[in-house]
């Protein structure tokens, strides 16, 4: 259900809701995610952590939450 | 003498590239580059799965290692650009191993396609290391397109079937300019030392140290087995022979 202060964003391919006024940096802190040990991909342009707490999101925004893994 | 590999502007003296994956624990990863020697080491770029905590990959390689990105997952060169960007912005550092694979069955690469992000990228001041299909052709228009080095495969990725495109890679290694990095398939160390005797700048090894029973010591033979085939490669191996050739002297025999 998408409250009256909601809204609906993109996060790593899926559709989710987050209340109005949620910047990256929450979107990340809300996740339990430690910030060094993840990259933020916002509509297809890099972030770097220090713009993570301006940047609040906006509907049909799209976000990717990424990390590096073992890989060859 | 020190035989240094040169690679974007990087003195490497390791030629054993090392990957990080399908590791049975992260855990392995340090002692395995201790154990190999290795300096360059990949990993890949990924969605962060909510579902399953997993940890960060980089705090797993020591600090003085090249890491290398790979851009595993990217099915074009679009999607390769993106994600050699996205590891650069992360702090990465320039180097990036292109890969470009559309095919599920065998992994092999889409040349054309790694073509193109090899020039983009190349063109953005990335170290590109592309891997490929051995094609003289392709590895010419790699080099063309600013790659500073060229990674054939030997055998399909994780397939431990060693170099069964032999002969492909001597002819890059005869007629390319640029490092020849056998990178995918080996699956024994003599296969990493044929490889370097042929003249291979270095080699990528991943699956054949990361499956063993023991990790660690596989990482040191194959550390092992690529000096052992660069030392033989700067020795100049012998002619090889048709018929048997007495290493005895054929005088003198005690005979009746």
């Amino acid at each position: 259900m998408l409250g009256v202060n909601g809204l609906k964003v993109v996060v790593n391919g899926k559709e989710e809701n987050v209340a109005a006024g949620t910047t990256v940096a929450g979107l990340v802190a809300a996740r339990g995610l430690r910030p060094d040990t993840v990259i933020i991909e916002y509509n297809y342009g890099i972030v770097k952590k220090a713009e993570w707490d301006g940047i609040v999101l906006k509907e049909n925004d799209r976000v990717e939450i990424l990390r590096f893994v073992g890989g060859g | 003498m020190k035989d240094l590999l040169k690679i974007g502007g990087k003195e490497i003296t390791s030629r054993l590239f090392l990957g990080t994956g399908k590791f049975s624990s992260n855990r392995l990863i340090p002692d395995c580059v201790k154990a190999s020697g290795a300096q360059v080491v990949t990993v890949a770029l990924r969605r962060v799965d909510l579902e399953f905590e997993e940890e960060n990959i980089a705090s797993y390689v020591p600090g003085e290692c090249i890491l290398m990105p790979n851009t595993s997952g990217a099915r074009n060169a679009r999607e390769a650009v993106r994600i050699a960007r996205l590891a650069r912005a992360a702090g990465c550092g320039d180097w990036v191993k292109i890969e470009v694979i559309a095919d599920n069955r065998y992994l092999l690469p889409d040349n054309y396609e790694t073509v193109k992000a090899t020039e983009i990228l190349a063109g953005e001041g990335f170290v590109v290391l592309p891997y490929m299909s051995p094609d003289l052709m392709v590895a010419k228009k790699l080099a063309e397109a600013g790659a500073a080095a060229v990674m054939p495969l030997g055998s399909p990725i994780g397939s431990n079937r060693g170099l069964k495109t032999r002969e492909l890679i001597r002819i890059l290694i005869e007629e390319i300019p640029l490092p020849i990095i056998v990178d995918a398939g080996l699956g024994r160390p003599s296969e990493a030392a044929e490889a370097m005797e042929m003249g291979a700048a270095a080699v990528l090894v991943n699956t054949a140290i990361a499956t063993a029973d023991n990790p660690v010591a596989m990482a040191r033979a194959f550390g092992l087995a690529v000096e052992a085939g660069r030392l033989a490669y700067l020795s100049g191996p012998g002619e090889v022979r048709e018929y048997a050739r007495a290493s005895s002297p054929l005088t003198g025999f005690l005979r009746e």
